[in-house]
Formats: C-alpha cells, structure tokens, sequence
C-alpha cells in the first residue's frame, strides 16, 4: 500500500497518457472507421454507389486486419508505423498501429449500424433528387446517430483494451504501470489500482455514451 | 377543350434483372409494357403482388432504371439519361410510399421541406411553403412533432405534405393506404383527391385495394407477370373485364360469379336452377328483368352476388336460384326456359350448373 502512495504520480502520468492515446486513437481511428464502414455500406450490391469490386477489397481487407490479434498486429504494422510517423516504437508508434486496427473493426460496426437505416427512407430522399453526398450527411448518418454513439462507445472499449500493451513497444498508459510496477515487483495492489482506475474510466464513458444515444434515439 | 397531353407516356418499355445464380434465367420485372397517362389523370395500376406494379412506377421518376424502351416525363425521354440530370425531373414528380418514409431525425417541419432544401430555396421561402403544406394536409400544429409521435394517418399526410412542397405536376402513390386502417384509408384518399382536383396533379396509384380505385381513380391498368394486360376507365375494366387474369383480380375484391367452392354449397342448398345476371349500369333495367319472371310465374331466390358503385355507375352480378311452384319437373323447366330466353333480350344470362 504504501508502494502505491510512492508510485501515485506514475500512476496519474499513466492515466493521462491512456487517456492521451484512447483519446487521439478515437478520434482518428474514428474517422477511419467511419470512412471505411461508409465505403462497405455504400458500395455494396443494391447501394447507391453499388460498385463490387471496391466492396468485395474492403471486406476482405476487413476480414484480414480483424482477427489478427492486436499484438501481433503491432509486431506486423512496425515497418508501416515506422514508414507514416518516422519511429516504431513509443506513443507516436501506437497511436498510429491502433487507429490502423480500430479503423478496421470501427468500419465493420459503422457499416452494422447504416444498415439499420431503412432503405425506404433513402429511396425518399432519391426521390425529391437528392445526390449520395447529401444522402450520408442528411439521411444516412442523421438517421443512424443513436446506433452510431452506440457503437462508438463500444469501440472505445476495445481501445482502452489495445492501448494497454503500448508498453511492449515503449509507449506509456495504464497497462504500462500495471505491468512495470504491479506485475513485475510482485505488487498486485498496483496492479489493482491500475484495473481499478480503467473500470471507472470505462464506466464513465459508457454511462456518457448511453445518454447521448438515449438523447439521439428520443428526438 | 384540346387533347388532353399525356405527362407520362411508356413505350415498350422492359426492366430485366440479371440471373440471380450463375447460369439461371433472366428476371423480367416489366415486360414491354406501353402506358400513357394524361394530365389530370388519377390512374390505378392494380395487380397481385410480384406482379411488377412498384417496379413499374419507380421508372417513372427512375428510382429503377428501364432496360430497354422509352419513358417519356412531360415530353422528355428519361430512360437514358445519367444519374445527375435526373434531379430536376425528380422534383417534378412526388412519391409517396407504403411504409411512409419519413426521416426520424427530423421534425415534421423538417421532413416537409426536404425537396425544398434540394430544390436550393432559401430559408423564409422554405417556412412559407412548409407552413402553406402543413395547413393543406390539416397538420399545422404538429410542425414540430417527430414522426415517431404521430399515428399512421398522420404521417402519411406528411408523406404527402412533402411529396407536393416542390410543387411537383405528378405524384406516385405505392401503396400509400394499404398500411392504414379502413377509415384512415378514406380520409387520406380524400386527401389526395383534393390534391387532383385542387391542384390538378396527376396521381399515378399502385394498389390492390379495391377502395383506392373505386373512390380515387378514373383510369385503370391491369398488371400480370410484368405486363400490362388490360387497361381503360375503371368502370369499363371492373364491370366488364376482358382478360382472365382481370376478371380472377377484380373477383378478388368484387363479388360476382360465385367461386367452384362456393357453387357446390349453393348446391347442396338450392336443387333448383340457379342462373347469374350481369348488371351493368343503365343499360340494364332490373325491374323489368325481375317483372319477367314475375309474370312466368317463376320465383326466384337472390343467392349470391352483389351490385357495386363505381364513379355513380353501378354494376354487378347477381346469382339466382328459379323455381315454378305447383308444376312438373318438365313443365317447370319450360316455364323457366322461356323467362331467360325473355331476360335475355335484356342482359347476358349464365346458367351456372
């Protein structure tokens, strides 16, 4: 216990660099996601840009990325990181490899959740001539805000989940700390308050991410 | 008076969808179907399900795109042309939908000046017409309601608010009232027959509800395996259809010749004659027809049937069992023999044995 007193300022470094990583992976791997599940939603047969080819090269390089487990994903992605952001390893390096991963798995949820639009009301807009632009930014992502927060909130989630081994290729966070000071000094009270600090993190943003989607879904 | 002009007009026009498995058969949608339909119009196309109506309709403003054939929109030959030159054409026409269509995020204010935001208006122009639209379908205080707080009835006539807010000369109903209760289904029919009278739009309305066509329409289009297999006024088609697959479809919703099934109990109940008239319109005097038997002293008992009202035109069949009381089987038959050979100077008589 008293360990844990002497490491607390570790330990808030910690968090915020979590929150520094989660934030900036959900904002970029967020738009990633959204790019890539429009493209799947859009392109595929009976859509309004139906275009199978683009469809059938973005569902199976989803298929691919998806199951890789993120670990190795980050052993793989190196070469990339190190050729986007000029270094392979701390924050930088893991920002950049879990927006690549988080875009991928965001793109299968974004593109789950345009599906539970219903085609009639995208067959309305065409019908007063509206244009594909103007149908995703006033049909499609209108229509499909509540599922989207949703699926937003869960993806943050797995986010927090990836970012806890940032510290295999030098990157700092909660999974950092836990591993360096709880499980390698043989103290699980570190370890504890490690967990104990990303529970309440993922609380928090699961509650916030059920009210705006409640908020979204009653207009 | 000049010719009426046609506002839309198919000719030969098909809708083929690729095999659906490798090697399967093609898909004919539409096949060849050639339609014109004139300003003012309110035309029915009626049909089974499957049998291409939704298809058909959505040529018209090229929500589907024809395979071969021309479509021709207030003069214009749309069937070729590319996706971004069909917006205008697009405004010009309103559809208005079964499930309703409307968009959830949006306020009913909102919904109704969709087109407009399309159609580039500015914003006070946009409020005026919403405002106008609003008041027409009877819903100006729920311009800030969601659709999800109004009934079925209600969102329809947002549906139709916004159909019209571009002002558009021609509306597209797919089976706007079959999701509608019976008598929600009359106030919005009323509804559109306003739009056609007060607005002269012309109204193309798919449907299979016999209510639709008997109180809205005034031409009809029979639609059978992607075809068009009968066509005209609909009181010529209901009373007096030519094709079998027609008559099997307004049989459906006019009660007329009785079904084999429903012949044989008619059978077991009546061991007597039975005979079906055909009655249609003026040109047939029941009284006189009725007085005939009366004065062959053959009575008669109505056992199936029913007369219908069309556009104040009546029609129907009625079936009726004969008998003449107090005579031989031989004599009996003779008596009722010489009464049709008289009712059939009158009307078409058919023995149903």
């Amino acid at each position: 216990m008293d360990s844990l007193i002497d490491l607390l300022p570790e330990l808030w470094v910690a968090a915020g660099e979590t929150l520094y990583i989660v934030g900036l992976t959900l904002f970029f791997g967020g738009i990633g996601g959204l790019l890539v599940g429009l493209g799947l939603y859009l392109t595929r047969a009976g859509s309004i840009l139906a275009n199978r080819g683009v469809f059938v090269v973005l569902n199976l390089l989803v298929n691919i990325v998806r199951p890789i487990p993120f670990i190795i994903f980050l052993a793989a992605a190196q070469p990339l990181a190190r050729f986007v952001v000029g270094t392979g390893i701390g924050n930088a390096a893991i920002i950049f490899t879990i927006s690549l991963a988080a875009s991928f798995a965001m793109g299968r949820i974004v593109e789950q959740n345009l599906l539970t639009v219903t085609p009639g009301v995208i067959e309305a807009a065409r019908s007063v001539g509206a244009g594909p632009v103007r149908i995703i930014f006033t049909v499609l992502l209108p229509e499909a805000l509540g599922p989207l927060i949703l699926g937003y909130t869960f993806i943050f989630v797995a986010l927090v989940d990836m970012s806890a081994v940032a510290g295999y290729v030098g990157g700092g966070g909660l999974g950092n700390f836990a591993l360096l000071y709880g499980y390698r000094q043989f103290n699980p009270v570190v370890t504890w308050a490690a967990v104990l600090l990303i529970i309440v993190l993922v609380q928090l943003v699961q509650f916030l991410g059920n009210w705006l989607a409640r908020k979204a879904f009653r207009r | 008076m000049s010719a009426p002009s046609p506002v839309v007009e198919l000719r030969d026009v098909s809708k083929v969808y690729p095999p659906t498995t490798r090697g399967g058969a093609e898909v004919v949608a539409i096949d060849k179907v050639s339609l014109t339909i004139d300003a003012g119009d309110v035309y029915g196309i009626i049909g089974y399900s499957g049998a291409g109506k939704s298809t058909l309709v959505r040529l018209v403003n090229a929500l589907e795109r024809s395979t071969s054939g021309e479509i021709f929109v207030n003069g214009t030959d749309i069937a070729r042309l590319p996706e971004r030159e069909l917006r205008p054409v697009r405004l010009g026409i309103g559809m208005i939908f079964q499930q309703f269509n409307l968009l959830g995020s949006r306020t009913v204010a909102a919904n109704v000046a969709y087109p407009l935001e399309v159609a580039g208006q500015s914003k006070e122009a946009r409020r005026t017409r919403v405002g106008e639209m609003l008041d027409f379908v009877g819903l100006g205080d729920k311009a800030r309601a969601y659709p999800d707080q109004l009934s079925g009835g209600q969102k329809q006539r947002v549906g139709i608010a916004r159909a019209l807010a571009s002002q558009p000369g021609i509306l597209l109903a797919d089976e706007a009232t079959s999701a509608l209760d019976p008598e929600t289904t009359s106030e919005v029919l009323d509804l559109l027959g306003r739009v056609n009278r007060e607005f002269g739009v012309t109204i193309i309305v798919i449907t299979h509800e016999m209510d639709v066509i008997q109180t809205l329409a005034t031409k009809v289009a029979v639609m059978d395996q992607g075809r068009v297999i009968e066509r005209g006024d609909v009181f010529d088609v209901f009373s007096n259809p030519q094709q079998a697959a027609s008559a099997r479809f307004v049989s459906t919703v006019v009660k007329g010749l009785p079904a084999p099934s429903e012949l044989a109990v008619l059978r077991q109940r009546h061991p007597g004659r039975l005979v079906t008239l055909a009655f249609r319109d003026s040109s047939v005097d029941q009284a006189r027809v009725f007085g005939e038997f009366a004065a062959a002293g053959v009575t008669f008992e109505v056992v199936y049937g029913g007369i219908n009202e069309i556009q104040g035109r009546s029609f129907g069949h009625l079936t009726l069992a004969l008998a003449r009381p107090g005579a031989t089987d031989s004599a009996a038959d003779a008596a009722i023999d010489a009464a049709l050979d008289r009712v059939r100077t009158l009307t078409t008589v058919t023995e149903v044995r």
